[in-house]
């Protein structure tokens, strides 16, 4: 019980720690790692217990904390156009956790199909859906706007594989997806 | 750690928090549907008419937090200057800046201990379904308190790389920056337990 409270809380921090940090290198290109936190969350701590983690993030962030990458935050982020990832964040954490806790395959191969799922796939969707309706575009213009983003997505899919497989031979005990 | 809350004082300040989101969450209703640009313009007008009897430097304030929306302006210039609609392209801009404008505001003239306390209320009827709002509060308290020591211990791992290397830190940082996240959360739960648990 305890425990199970203080890693949702702690990969909440997490996440809120990927975006404030300065941008890190990624083949060059300098990015933001706050979506890698998202999928991390789900990889890691599992469906149920990595979506609460998210929540918890998006609460924290509605509550007034500039945790979201670049400072932002507050009750706007929740009404602007990017609206759309937040409320795909949770879900894609979840499905993410939830692929990774189903699927016996090795847990680098789990967790790149789980963040390819839930990171990508789910979070771009419901990202599409709040630029729709936000921008008064339809669904297919909206989904122009989405593809700049995925080039660098796709990279921290692979990554989010990568260190998940790195925690699990570092600290298996620590996978609770796996547990 | 900083929060969005203004650190000057304005009349709103002293409204109570949950009476400024449902005022809030009542006008966005009204705002989304609107199509008429008579009316959208109206709206934002009201809407900077507020921010401005509220005072310059809130004003200002509630700039800066608009500004990560330009990219959004400017494709909505962009998409509504090629095809010519241009009524509903400035409907659309107006309609989101109020819209945000509106939300910030209220985050920018609200407390965050106001802001706990309507979501622990709130969040008070999930205690039927295992969600005691003291956990609730527990966690948000061990948030504020992990993410500055995280993000010390984060800016230290960047540093020793920086030292050793002359590139940027790859993602290779996050590693051990998650780890730490899955020590102390570790460490916490102990202590939490050793203190006779939730």
């Amino acid at each position: 019980m305890e425990r199970n409270l203080t890693h949702i809380a702690l990969f909440a921090a997490l996440i809120a720690v990927l975006g404030l940090v300065p941008k890190i290198d990624l083949v060059a290109v300098p990015i933001t790692a706050q979506s890698l936190g998202i999928m991390l969350c789900g990889t890691v701590l599992g469906a149920k217990r990595g979506a609460l983690a998210v929540l918890l993030f998006l609460a924290l962030v509605a509550l007034g904390l500039p945790l979201l990458a670049g400072g932002r935050g507050g009750l706007g982020v929740f009404v602007g156009p990017s609206a759309g990832y937040l409320v795909g964040f949770p879900l894609g954490a979840f499905v993410a956790g939830w692929i990774v806790e189903k699927w016996s395959a090795p847990i680098g191969i789990a967790a790149l199909a789980g963040a390819f799922a839930g990171g990508i796939v789910v979070v771009t969707l419901c990202g599409i859906a709040g630029m729709a309706l936000v921008l008064g575009k339809t669904l297919p213009e909206a989904t122009l706007l989405a593809l700049p983003f995925l080039a660098g997505d796709l990279l921290k899919v692979a990554i989010c594989a990568a260190l998940t497989r790195g925690l699990a031979r570092l600290r298996p005990e620590a996978l609770l997806s796996r547990a | 750690m900083l929060t969005l809350t203004t650190p000057f004082e304005t009349p709103l300040h002293r409204l109570p928090a949950g009476l400024k989101l449902a005022a809030l969450a009542g006008t966005t209703l009204v705002l989304v549907p609107l199509g008429d640009l008579r009316l959208i313009g109206l709206a934002a007008g009201m809407v900077v008419a507020l921010h401005l009897a509220l005072g310059w430097r809130l004003t200002r304030h509630a700039a800066a937090m608009l500004r990560p929306l330009w990219p959004f302006l400017l494709v909505l210039a962009l998409w509504h200057g090629i095809t010519g609609a241009w009524a509903a392209g400035l409907g659309i801009g107006l309609k989101m800046l109020s819209a945000v404008a509106l939300a910030n505001l209220v985050t920018m003239t609200t407390r965050l201990d106001a802001m706990i306390a309507v979501l622990e209320r709130v969040a008070a009827p999930l205690a039927r379904i295992g969600l005691q709002p003291r956990l609730l509060a527990l966690a948000i308290a061990l948030v504020i308190r992990f993410t500055p020591v995280l993000l010390d211990r984060a800016r230290q791992l960047i540093e020793a790389w920086r030292a050793r290397n002359p590139r940027r830190p790859s993602w290779r940082i996050v590693l051990p920056v998650t780890l730490m996240a899955l020590d102390e959360a570790d460490h916490v739960a102990e202590a939490l337990r050793a203190r006779g648990g939730l």
